[in-house]
C-alpha cells in the first residue's frame, strides 16, 4: 500500500541533489531517509517518507496536528521495516 | 508508545459519521482506490458503522495485488542464475506466482533478499561488484520515484551490475477502466492521497469532467477517511461532482515536482498487465531505451510485452474491480486464508481478502460490528 510515515528531519548527513540524505525521527525511532524529492526540507520540518525516501513536506500547522504513531513503524511489524511496495 | 493523533479522536470521528448520516437521503456507492485506505476503513470499523448509508467498494489499491503471477516467475527465474541477487519489497515475498512464491524459490536456493527501499538495492550492488543485483519493482506512482532514484543513483555511480525489473502500475488508467466496466456501480471514488502527493491533481479534472463523478483526494487516518466520505456525499447529494482535496497537509496541487521529474526521466508509459484485470492501456511504466542498460527485462529476460494473465479460481479480478466482496468468493476463509493465499489480495495485508480476514467481516448481520476507531 501506499503507506507513507511521517516524521521530523533531525540532521542532514549528505545534500548532493541526487544523494541527498537526512535522518528523519519517527516517534523515537530514527532512521536515514533519502531527500531528492523534498530537497528543501530544514532540520525540525515534518515531512512523510515512503518507500525510505521523503515524498513530502508538511506545513508548521499540519504538523502541529501530528503526532507519529509508532505502531505504523513497528520494527516487530516486519512487513513495514522490510519495506512494503505501495 | 502510542499517541492519538487528532485525526484519530473518536468525538471528532463520530460527529462526522452523524454529519454523514444527516446528509445521505440514499445508500451511496464510494470507491476507496488506495489498498491502503480499504485496510483502516475496516481496522477503525467505518465500513461497518456507515454501511447502511454508504457501501464502500474497495478499489484496486494495493499494489502486490496487481502484479501478474508471471512477474514473479520473470523474479523466480532471475534469482535462481548464478551469481545474482534479486532484492524487492518484503510484502511481495509471499505473492503466489503460477507455480510458487519467491518464498519458496528462496527455500529451494534462489537468492532473494529483501530490502526498505531500491535505494538500498544500489548499496548492495555497489558493495558487491562481482554480483548482479535485480531489484523487482512494483508499486504506484508513490514508489516509482525510489525506482527512479536507484536508477540515477547506479547511473551516476557508473554501476554495470545494477538492473531493475519494473512493473510499476499507474494508477488513473486504472480508474477509468473501472468507470467503463459495464458493470460498474460506483458513484464516488476516494482517490489515493499518497499516489496525489506524487502525480498532483490536474489530471484527475478530465475524469471529474468526463464521468460527472466527484472525485475526493483522501489520507488514511480515519478522521481522513471519514472527511472523505463526508465530502463525496455531499457532492452526491447536490449533485454537483467536484474534484476536492480533503488530504492538502500532504497533496499539494502540482504534486511533487522533483519526484514527477524523476519519473519523466526515466520511465516511459506502456501498457500493463495487472492481475486479475489484465491488459490496462497506458496502465504502466517501463525504463526508456536511454536506461536499457539497467532495464532487468532486456538484460534478463529479452523484449518486454505484457503478459496475459493466467486464469485460476481466484476471484481477484472482481474483488479488485469492486465487483464482489471478499466473502464472495467461494475459496474466502476456506481453501484461501493469510496462511495459504490462493490469491494475491489475501497475502497482502492492505489487500481487501486480507483486510477482511483479519478484521473478521464477512456476510453475516449477526457478526460482531467492529468499533468505531479501536485500532
Ligand atoms: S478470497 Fe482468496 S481466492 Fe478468493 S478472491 Fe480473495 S484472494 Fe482470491
Amino acid at each position: 500500500m501506499c503507506l507513507g510515515i511521517p516524521g521530523r528531519v533531525t540532521r542532514w548527513l549528505d545534500q548532493d541533489p541526487l544523494f541527498a540524505k537526512a535522518e528523519v525521527d519517527f516517534g523515537g525511532l530514527k532512521k536515514v531517509c533519502h531527500f531528492a524529492c523534498v530537497p528543501d526540507a530544514e532540520i525540525g520540518d515534518f515531512v512523510i517518507v515512503h518507500a525510505g525516501i521523503a515524498i513530502t513536506q508538511i506545513s508548521a500547522e499540519q504538523a502541529a496536528l501530528i503526532e507519529t504513531d509508532l505502531s505504523d513503524f513497528d520494527p516487530a511489524n516486519k512487513s513495514q521495516e522490510e519495506g512494503t511496495s505501495g | 508508545m502510542k499517541y492519538l493523533t487528532e485525526y484519530r479522536n473518536p468525538q471528532t470521528a463520530q460527529a462526522l459519521v452523524a454529519e454523514i448520516r444527516k446528509l445521505a437521503t440514499q445508500r451511496w456507492r464510494i470507491m476507496e482506490v488506495c489498498g491502503g485506505q480499504t485496510h483502516n476503513l475496516l481496522k477503525y470499523g467505518i465500513e461497518s458503522e456507515l454501511t447502511d448509508v454508504v457501501e464502500l467498494i474497495h478499489g484496486p489499491g494495493c499494489p502486490v495485488c496487481v502484479t501478474p503471477a508471471e512477474i514473479i516467475d520473470i523474479a523466480q527465474q532471475i534469482s535462481l542464475q548464478p551469481m545474482t541477487i534479486l532484492t524487492t519489497f518484503g510484502d511481495m515475498l509471499r505473492v503466489p506466482g503460477t507455480a510458487q512464491s519467491l518464498n519458496q524459490t528462496r527455500a529451494s536456493g534462489g537468492d532473494v533478499r529483501i530490502v526498505y527501499s531500491p535505494v538500498d538495492a544500489v548499496e548492495l550492488a555497489r558493495l558487491n561488484p562481482d554480483l548482479d543485483v535485480v531489484f523487482l519493482g512494483v508499486g504506484f506512482e508513490t514508489t516509482a520515484p525510489s525506482t527512479a532514484l536507484a536508477v540515477l543513483q547506479a547511473d551516476q555511480l557508473r554501476l554495470d551490475n545494477f538492473s531493475v525489473l519494473v512493473s510499476h502500475v499507474r494508477v488513473l488508467p486504472a480508474m477509468r477502466i473501472i468507470l467503463e466496466s459495464s458493470k460498474s456501480r460506483l458513484q464516488g471514488f476516494l482517490a489515493a492521497g499518497h499516489v496525489c502527493t506524487i502525480t498532483g491533481l490536474e489530471e484527475y479534472q478530465d475524469l471529474v469532467d468526463t464521468y460527472e463523478i466527484p472525485v475526493v483526494i483522501t489520507g488514511f487516518e480515519p478522521i481522513d477517511l471519514l472527511q472523505g466520505i463526508q465530502s463525496c456525499v455531499q457532492m452526491l447529494e447536490h449533485g454537483k461532482p467536484r474534484l476536492l482535496n480533503c488530504y492538502p497537509r500532504s497533496v499539494k496541487r502540482g504534486g511533487n515536482v522533483n519526484a514527477m521529474k524523476l519519473i519523466d526521466e526515466v520511465y516511459q508509459i506502456v501498457d500493463q498487465s495487472w492481475r486479475g484485470i489484465g491488459i490496462i492501456p497506458a496502465g504502466g511504466l517501463s525504463l526508456k531505451p536511454d536506461y536499457r542498460k539497467y532495464d532487468a527485462w532486456s538484460r534478463f529476460v529479452g523484449s518486454r510485452s505484457p503478459v496475459n494473465p493466467i486464469e485460476t479460481v481466484c476471484r481477484s479480478a472482481e474483488v479488485l474491480q469492486g465487483l464482489i466482496k471478499p466473502p464472495e468468493c467461494s475459496a474466502y476463509g476456506k481453501s484461501c486464508k493469510p496462511a495459504h493465499p490462493l490469491g494475491a489480495p489475501m497475502v497482502s495485508s492492505e489487500g481487501a481478502c486480507a483486510a477482511y480476514y483479519r478484521y473478521r467481516i464477512n456476510n453475516d448481520p449477526q457478526s460482531e460490528k467492529a468499533p468505531l476507531i479501536d485500532g
